[in-house]
């Protein structure tokens, strides 16, 4: 140990440069976001919660082919079809439980027409169990609700496809 | 000052010539009623600084974690204490099935109450202590020991293995590090040649700087300087506060002993370890930074100038807090007795031999 040395541990030289870094940051800007007044920016492919888009002329997308049903990992979604009148095929029951959900986003890349849809919607809640199982109609009005946003997200996603 | 708030009561029930009556029967129980007023004046702001602690705690810590830190009850979080106090005031206490009912109760006041209690030796100005006690020092190591067993008390309470294991840590600590304090403070009485808290400022405010106009460079922090970190270091040890928090320990033992507490009895906890950490920040000033005495000639001395090294003193704290990681039980054994206490035992005789040759500067 030479006398550099001791001197550098005398003077509790490593303490001070420690404490030097810390003071430095004790004034540098801070990185924090105040919440719900800031938000982050949000990638065009965030995945939160679900909707189920029509097309322009407000017929629904959905086919009942039931490939979500079949893709998800998480078995979230139920679907039961019938025929309509007009004798296209037509889900009469759409439900997706977001208990069970992983928001993998398997449903929405399995979807032939683009029907379900992840949206950027992730402040929303239940206070008991049911709140949090979405029907056909709910899942139907969040598209209706949505659709701008939806459509949006899916056009600046559409280059990297 | 005495004569200043008997005049103001005087004026007060003057208002409504009162005064020679309520005098009459009010005389004899004066005495008491002034040192009770002093000790509000003492105990109020005291938890206010505590209760203000933790927020410049979470502030200071959190600028210097690049975050910002509560900001959102009141302005720039100001009532934060506050509502932190309202919760545990309301919180339950819980009295864990296995543990000793009466010792688990008495234990936060066995470490609230040494808190307090040294308060009233402290010189806050020239003549401005609750109790000016000769023997002010002794006083202040034997409350300031006697803390050490609500967190023993607490721990053996508790019936359950992490408070055991912090109370045992906290225990082979505080003894270790008191015997590095307190043999710091041996050259301060040396030097100072007083056991009275202020006649030791007041010994600092004389000698050839003082003279010149630089004050503070004949505090005793100068003459002393390897004594002055000593006691700064053993003083944070004292607290069990990071980098020596292994008796709370939160990443090891969850908390120490104060795991099965909650609601006003751990508040209790958390108010004695905040009351005694502006008591050391207290000590540092009185022993070693001249107390109420300005730094400069030409500046008046003052209770401010004590306020203003105790703020700068608690700084320290919780600037160490945010910088170093905690110390392994065996490392800070190590420094304790194998660093400190030899430093101090060597630097006593050195102190002595230096007061006996011609260059003793505290004559």
């Amino acid at each position: 140990m030479g006398a550099r040395d001791l001197i550098q541990t005398f003077s509790l030289g490593e303490l001070r440069q420690g404490l030097a870094v810390t003071f430095r940051y004790l004034f540098a800007p801070k990185i924090t976001i105040m919440y719900p007044e800031e938000k982050t920016p949000m990638s065009p492919r965030f995945r939160g919660l679900h909707a189920l888009r029509r097309y322009p002329n407000g017929e629904e997308r959905c086919i009942a082919c039931k490939l979500c049903e079949a893709v998800c990992p998480a078995m979230a979604i139920t679907i039961e079809s019938a025929e309509r009148e007009d004798g296209s095929r037509r889900t009469t029951r759409y439900d997706i439980d977001l208990t069970k959900c992983i928001f993998c986003g398997f449903c929405e890349e399995a979807c032939p027409v683009d029907a379900i849809v992840e949206t950027h919607i992730l402040e929303y809640h239940g206070e008991v169990r049911g709140d949090l199982y979405y029907t056909k109609q709910m899942l139907l009005a969040n598209g209706d609700r949505y659709e701008a946003d939806i459509a949006k997200a899916r056009e600046q996603d559409a280059k990297f496809r | 000052m005495e004569s200043s708030v008997l005049q103001f009561f005087q004026w007060f029930w003057n208002l409504f010539g009162l005064w020679d009556w309520v005098w009459s029967w009010f005389e004899p129980f004066w005495p008491l009623v002034w040192i009770i007023i002093k000790i509000v004046a003492i105990f109020v702001p005291l938890l206010l600084g505590v209760a203000y602690l933790t927020y410049a705690e979470r502030r200071v810590i959190g600028a210097m974690q690049v975050r910002i830190g509560p900001n959102r009850v009141g302005w720039w979080g100001l009532l934060q204490p506050i509502a932190d106090g309202l919760k545990l005031f309301l919180k339950e206490v819980i009295l864990p099935t296995k543990a000793d009912p009466s010792l688990f109760f008495v234990a936060p006041a066995l470490a609230m109450a040494p808190a307090v209690a040294v308060w009233s030796v402290v010189p806050f100005f020239d003549g401005g202590a609750l109790a000016d006690v000769n023997a002010g020092v002794l006083f202040l190591l034997a409350i300031t020991s006697l803390g050490v067993y609500g967190i023993i008390i607490a721990g053996w309470a508790s019936n359950s293995k992490y408070p055991f294991l912090g109370a045992m840590r906290s225990a082979a600590q505080m003894v270790s590090y008191e015997v590095s304090m307190g043999l710091a403070l041996v050259c301060i009485l040396m030097v100072s040649n007083s056991l009275n808290l202020s006649d030791i400022v007041r010994a600092q405010g004389q000698g050839a700087m003082t003279d010149a106009g630089v004050g503070f460079l004949s505090w005793n922090w100068l003459p002393l300087l390897p004594m002055f970190l000593v006691y700064l270091i053993s003083g944070v040890a004292e607290l069990n506060r990071a980098p020596f928090d292994v008796v709370e320990g939160e990443s090891e033992i969850v908390a120490g002993h104060m795991v099965e507490y909650s609601g006003m009895a751990f508040a209790m906890f958390f108010l004695a370890e905040y009351a005694n950490m502006i008591l050391v920040s207290a000590t540092v000033s009185i022993f070693f930074l001249g107390g109420w005495l300005s730094p400069f000639g030409f500046l008046p001395d003052g209770i401010f100038w004590l306020l203003a090294k105790m703020s700068t003193i608690l700084f320290l704290f919780l600037w160490l807090r945010a910088t170093f990681p905690r110390f392994r039980y065996d490392q800070i054994m190590r420094l304790g007795w194998k660093v400190f206490v030899p430093l101090c035992l060597i630097w006593i005789p050195v102190v002595g031999i230096w007061m006996m040759s011609p260059f003793n500067i505290w004559k």
